[in-house]
This record gives structure tokens, sequence and C-alpha cells, in this order.
């Protein structure tokens, strides 16, 4: 191991050799992380290739192709209308937690006030808090309310982590812009209003748009609280996918696969998009920094 | 700033002639505007759906329908199959966030610097965090079956000679939360670790110290902090596992985890105290390791130089 360490050539020489492993530490590294990749890309693989496959029982692959299942899925789950329900479920919680989070954003990174630490606990504590924790009495509550059960309860659900998560995604993007371009639209007399529509906003639009992709991402992957508040006709796909899986038996499991690859492809578009935008680790969580 | 607040306040509070400022100018001094009304929609809905929620939930728990208050908590405790389940679930969380912790920090340690590639390899860590649990544990089920890859690599190599029972057991599940929860920690392991200064670790090179001082001595005592926090975030997501229990797990015996006894109870039987009351355990858990695991990181160095947390 002390291989990599005793040659230090130069920097911009390093950089180039070090994807390549230098020592057996480096090597037992790679070997993990391909091992883990390895069987990433089996689990992901027998679900797309089971939802081509004809019948695949013992045999390393099917026994023949076709693309049929997709088109029985897409029937058998009513797959139109729960793709409505998911997009109108993602578009109308990034509108919401985006209508909600930034001005709060704004107002945390702008000021320091008695009461901040408290107030940027409250924002926090909904991401690092699993949701199923908080879902259980949240969904308890929404069907107290009746307000659970429909489109509505699962909006106002997923709003619960999206809120402080545009919140935390938002006020570094704020706090990077200089207050004396504010101060400036001040004295020329713009009010409140108008510095956000036409000063702040298109300075932050950069900022919306990838807290926007990546609520959106996080709201079509997001299972418990769905699954909690949700009743018929208000089901969105993860939640399908779940129910097909969990009360199976009478449907073929290809035609599940299939709806797996559905979600799987469309998750990954919105990935490829998002990441257009904005870094990988930003879709984990903003703790870190 | 404080210009930007006096600027907002608009005209009587400096009028006033009085030898004490106004009350609106002595609260701009201390942040406290008009601009904070921007905060109001933002808490007033955290308040009503994240704060208020855990107060009726508790006070859900604690008005049973019959019995004292108390006792929705010893239904819980007295009944072994819903009392097993802390021990279940910390069975499962436990080691899946210990291992998805400890195998970043060596593979975070070779990754800290810039290489070809960094940004691919992230991005690919990503895809199963974004894919959530219940897609991997769909896949699971076959991938891992019988007659699944798995299985069929290791007979066909002759590594055994009976297909391994991998799913509908406690390893199903674990696996499940080493896929999701291993690129997670390492995601946040790598932020850590890029946040400690490189010169430190140069500085010490030349001082002579080799690969393992370096590591033991400078790395390890910078990263702690972060590892505690990454820690207590990978325990809380493998304890509140819920898709993969029942979908790869044996959801009435040896995964039986806390979250499906709550949603079991308040959504099925419709004993809704009594699926508060195990929330609420569940929540009381979770704070007493992060609690644990905080006192322990407190008692650790922390400084200014760099490792950032």
């Amino acid at each position: 191991m002390a291989v990599a360490t005793q040659s230090a050539p130069a920097p911009a020489a390093r950089a180039r050799r070090r994807w390549l492993p230098s020592s057996i530490g480096g090597f037992a590294v790679w070997v993990m992380v391909g091992f883990f990749f390895v069987n990433l890309i089996g689990v992901i693989s027998t679900v797309v290739i089971d939802s081509f496959g004809t019948t695949w029982f013992a045999s390393w692959l099917p026994d023949g192709y076709t693309i049929h299942w997709y088109g029985d899925a897409w029937a058998d789950f009513d797959l139109f209308n729960v793709m409505l329900v998911t997009a109108q479920v993602a578009f109308a919680v990034v509108a919401l937690s985006i209508l909600i989070g930034v001005p709060a954003a704004y107002a945390l990174a702008r000021r320091d006030f008695p009461g901040k630490r408290l107030v940027s606990l409250l924002f926090l504590l909904p991401i690092l808090i699993p949701p199923i924790t908080y879902g259980i009495p949240l969904a308890t509550l929404l069907y107290k309310l009746q307000l659970a059960g429909n489109i509505q309860g699962v909006i106002l659900a997923n709003l619960v982590p999206t809120v402080p998560f545009v919140v935390l995604v938002m006020i570094p993007f704020i706090e990077q812009i200089d207050s004396k371009i504010e101060a400036a639209a001040r004295m020329c007399g713009a009010g409140t209003f108008t510095i956000f529509v036409r000063v702040l906003g298109p300075l932050l639009l950069p900022g919306i748009l990838a807290a926007g992709i990546l609520v959106l991402v996080r709201t079509v992957g997001m299972f418990e609280l769905t699954f909690l508040t949700s009743g018929p006709g208000s089901t969105t796909l993860i939640v399908v996918l779940y129910d097909a899986v969990f009360g199976a038996g009478i449907r073929a499991p290809q035609e599940v696969d299939a709806m797996a690859a559905i979600y799987t492809s469309s998750m990954l578009v919105l990935l490829v998009i998002a990441l257009r935008f904005v870094n990988p680790t930003q879709l984990v969580t903003r703790v870190a920094d | 700033m404080s210009a930007a607040a006096a600027g907002s306040s608009t005209g009587t509070g400096a009028l006033t002639l009085s030898r004490r400022p106004s009350l609106r100018h002595r609260l701009a001094d201390r942040g406290i505007d008009r601009m904070l009304i921007l905060l109001v929609p933002g808490v007033a809905f955290l308040v009503a759906l994240f704060v208020y929620p855990f107060i009726y939930g508790l006070q859900l728990s604690l008005t049973p329908a019959s019995g004292g208050p108390l006792a929705s908590y010893q239904e819980f405790f007295n009944d072994p199959y819903l009392r097993d389940t802390i021990g279940i679930t910390m069975w499962l969380a436990l080691p899946a966030a210990l291992l998805n912790v400890l195998a970043s920090v060596p593979i975070a340690y070779r990754m800290r610097g810039r290489f070809r590639g960094k940004r691919t390899l992230t991005t690919l860590l990503v895809v199963p965090i974004t894919l959530g649990t219940v897609l991997t544990a769909e896949g699971l089920i076959k991938y891992l079956d019988r007659s699944g890859w798995v299985n069929k690599f290791l007979l066909d190599f002759h590594l055994i000679n009976q297909p391994l029972l991998l799913v509908h057991n406690y390893w199903g599940v674990f696996f499940s939360l080493v896929i999701t929860g291993f690129p997670f920690a390492f995601l946040l392991v790598l932020s850590y670790m890029s946040g400690i200064d490189p010169s430190l670790e140069k500085a010490a090179s030349i001082m002579g110290a080799s690969w393992l001082q370096r590591f033991r001595y400078i790395i390890l005592p910078l990263l702690a902090p972060g590892l505690a926090i990454t820690f207590c975030l990978a325990f809380v997501l493998a304890f509140s596992v819920f898709p993969s229990a029942n979908l790869v797990g044996n959801p009435t015996g040896d995964t039986h985890v806390i979250s499906i006894a709550a949603f079991h109870a308040a959504f099925e039987q419709f004993n809704y105290s009594l699926g508060s009351a195990i929330a609420m355990v569940m929540a009381a858990v979770m704070l007493g390791i992060i609690v644990l695991v905080l006192m322990w990181r407190s008692r650790l160095y922390k400084g200014a130089s760099g490792g950032k947390g």
C-alpha cells in the first residue's frame, strides 16, 4: 500500500493516472466498488429482461422475447391514469414547495433574527427524519380531517419534506447574490414584490430550476408518504408497483416487471435531466454542507 | 445588512424625536422586520403538518380506547410479537448502517482526490437511491431467487451445493438496505473526506508518516465527526425500513420490523392509539441512538481544520 505514496509525480500526471488502481489497497477498493455495481446492474437488468421475456424459470435468460407484457400492464394497472396522477402530484408539489420555500429561504439567507436556529432546525428535521416515522401520525391526522385518501392529501403529505428541501437548496443560491443589488433596486423605487419578480427572480432562476427538478425526482420516488395518504384513484406509480408486488398472485410477474421497467426508465429520464443542472450529491441531501 | 433593514422600514420610525429609537428600529436592528413575513407560510405549513401531527400522535397514543393513559404503550411492551420488533429492527439496521458507513471510509479515502470518471461514478451511485427501495426489492426478488442469477452463478461454479435462500428472509432485507444505503453513506462520507485539507496529509507525508499513520492520526480524527453524522443518518434510514421488509422480507416473522407493526396497528386494525404509540417508540429509539452517537462525537476533537461538520 505504501507503493502508492512513495513516488509523488507531478499533480497533472497523478490526476491522469489516478483512475487506474495503483496498489493492492486500491485494487481491493475497486473490487468492492465493482462488486457493488455488478449486483446493482444484475438487480436492474433482471427486472428489465424479465419484462421482455415470455417465460423465464431456471435458465440464464428467458426462453423467448415479447413486448406484450407492456401492453398488458398498461391496460391492467390503468397506467395512463396512474401516470396522470403521478404527474399531477409531482407538478403540484414542485410548484407549491417552490412558492412556499423560496420566500422562506430568502428570509433565512438575508436576516439574522432571534430564534433563527429554532426555525432552521424546523426546516432541517423533516429532511433528517425518515418519512415513515412522521408519516404515520401525519396520515392519521389527515384522515381525521378527511384530507387523506385523495390527491390533495397526497400533495399535502409530500410537501412536508419538499418545502424544507427547497429551503435548504435555495439558501446558498440566495447567499451568493450580492444584497447591494436589492438595495440599489430599492433606491430606484422598487417595492419588495417588484424586487422579487424583476431582480431576484431572474437571478435565482437556475437555483429554482435545480430545486424544482430535485423535488420532482424525490416526489415521483417517494413511496412512504404517498402510500400512507393515497386512496383509490390517487396512487402514484411507485405505490401501484408496491401494491402489485405485495398483493401479487393473479397477475403475471412479467407484467409487474414491465411496470417496474416503466418506472425505472421514467426515473432515469428525470435523473438525466436533473444531472444537467445539479451535482449528484445534491440528490442525496444537503445536510453534509 | 442593517442598512437594508432600515431601508425597508419606511418613514414613521425615523422621524420620531424621542431619545430611544422606535420599537420598529430596535427590532430591525435585531433583524426583525417585515421581511420575516416571507418566512410565515413555510413555518406555518411545517408547524401544521409536521410539528402538530407529532403532538397529535403523542396525545393520541396517550388516549387509548380503553385503559389508562399508558395502556397503548403497555400493550406494545407486553405483547412479545410487538415488543420484539425493536430488536428485529435493530438487528437489521445496526449491521446495515455500520457496514454502509465502514465500507464507505476506505473507498472514499481512495477516491478523495480528483480522478477521471469521478462524476460518472457518483452519478451511477445516485441511481439506486433515486430508484428507491420498492424497485430494488422488486429486482432482488428475482435476482436472488433460488433460480436467480446469483444462485445460478454460485451453483455453476460449484461454490455451493444447495441454492442459498436469500429472499423472503433477513438477508433479502439486509441486501436491499445495503443497495440503497451504501451509496447514500458513501456520498456523504466522500463529501466530508473532500472537505479535509489535502495539505495536512501532504505535510505528514513529508515528515515521513506512513499511509497507516496518516490515516490514523490525521484523516480519521478529522473525519470522525462527519462519520458520526453519516452513521446517524444511515441508521435512521435503515431503522425505518418499510417497503423492502414487506417485499423481500418475511413481514410476519424475522423481518417484522417496527414500521410494519405501526402501520398494521394504525391502518389495518384502525387502532390509531396503538399505531401512534408504536410510531412514538420508533422515534424515541432513533433519538436514543442519535443522542448516544452525538455524545460520543462531542468528546472528539472539533477544530477549524477543514473537516466540515
